[in-house]
């Protein structure tokens, strides 16, 4: 049957959001984004990931070379990448990457160079995983967008 | 219809973040805010700067413009900035506008995403409208719409161009004595009041008493289009 298959896809998306919301990977500010998309901005939610991924890899990078200096001691810059990855994962959503973040600040304005290393571990671990899901959140809904559109020829 | 020249308000959203200059820009067009976004406080002034040359020049004659961009239509009704920039602060930014006499009209909002009192008072004690906390919400921006000012009301029926700061208290003054000053000052204290992280908080023109949309609706004005009651202000009587 036509259409059948976006429904079944549907019923996937919305299981997998369910999910992400349980866990408390997302919350709420990403049903704000998704309410933000509309026909005049059909892949706004998307277009914003894309930019959160690009923006949080070259965080991950630049607080990952700082803390593998030797004499690392620049806690400050520190705290400036991790105000500006709690500002972005908190304006998506993304909860959980957000308290490791909150918690890697704390830990960097104890000058706390082990805690910091541990919360980054953490911090990479989860912010792969969002990523991970977030993927797969869209690719449920390009199929079904395409299995949708099969149902209406244009 | 006539009203072509004022049919949107225009924003300016300042923040060094890319991603939240994205959000504003999308929760503001959304709301049918016309918007222009700029990363940092100098940025914003250096724009300010020429919408506010650009309509000195749109009352005189013919003087030709010096600024490379004709921006004919352009004026800023509403400034909202974040508070935590590189440089610049939201707060350095609101101070400049608000001691820039060309300025100092146009309405500030203030959004962080840290809740700290002492911060918002700040802001508040400056001069900013409203303080927001990040992430802002859709819901968020119902607060705005109270707080846009147009410099110009240009009423085709009114030969002369009024200049007002803020349709709703030129309204309060125009009315009689006895219903609205209760009202007046109230809603000064109000404003006071309003200030606060409240997100919950109602839209500052249904604080006002019941008065004075009650009367509005006698009069066939609807309370909800602010841009009938600028066309009014300061003509119409209060019967």
């Amino acid at each position: 049957m036509l259409g059948f298959g976006a429904d079944l896809l549907w019923a996937d998306m919305n299981r997998l959001l369910a999910f992400l919301f349980h866990q408390g990977v997302l919350d709420e500010q990403f049903l704000q984004l998704q309410q933000l998309q509309d026909h005049t901005s059909p892949n706004f939610v998307s277009e914003v990931v894309n930019i959160y991924f690009h923006e949080s890899e070259k965080l991950l990078t630049n607080l990952r070379s700082l803390l593998m200096e030797r004499e690392f001691s620049d806690y400050k810059k520190m705290e400036i990448h991790l105000n500006q990855f709690i500002g972005s994962s908190s304006s998506i959503g993304a909860k959980r990457v957000t308290s490791i973040c909150i918690a890697f600040r704390a830990a960097s304005e104890q000058d706390n160079r082990t805690g910091c290393l541990r919360a980054l571990e953490m911090l990479e671990h989860e912010y792969c995983y969002l990523k991970n899901k977030l993927h797969e959140l869209f690719q449920i809904e390009q199929q079904r967008a395409l299995a949708a559109g099969v149902r209406y020829p244009v | 219809m006539g009203m072509a020249a004022e049919s949107q308000f225009h924003v300016l959203a300042v923040d060094d973040s890319i991603i939240d200059r994205k959000l504003i820009e999308r929760l503001l067009k959304t709301s049918s805010y016309q918007v222009t976004t700029v990363d940092s406080g100098s940025k914003a002034l250096e724009f300010l700067g020429l919408c506010e040359n650009d309509q000195n020049h749109h009352t005189s004659t013919n003087i030709p413009s010096v600024f490379p961009n004709n921006h004919q239509d352009v004026e800023v009704n509403l400034v909202i900035t974040d508070y935590c920039m590189p440089g610049m602060t939201g707060y350095d930014l609101l101070k400049k506008i608000k001691e820039s006499s060309s300025l100092r009209n146009i309405p500030v909002v203030i959004m962080s995403s840290e809740n700290v009192p002492s911060r918002i008072n700040r802001c508040l004690e400056e001069g900013a409208e409203e303080f927001f906390l990040k992430p802002v919400r859709l819901s968020d921006l119902s607060r705005l719409k109270p707080h846009m000012k147009k410099n110009k009301v240009k009423d085709p029926r009114n030969e002369t161009e009024e200049k007002i700061e803020n349709s709703e208290i030129l309204l309060q003054q125009e009315a009689p004595k006895s219903q609205y000053s209760h009202s007046e000052s109230e809603s000064q204290s109000q404003l006071q009041a309003h200030s606060t992280i409240d997100q919950q908080q109602q839209p500052l023109q249904q604080n006002n008493n019941n008065n004075k949309r009650k009367s509005m609706e006698q009069q066939g004005l609807s309370s909800e289009t602010d841009r009938t009651r600028q066309r009014y202000s300061g003509i119409a009587t209060v019967v």
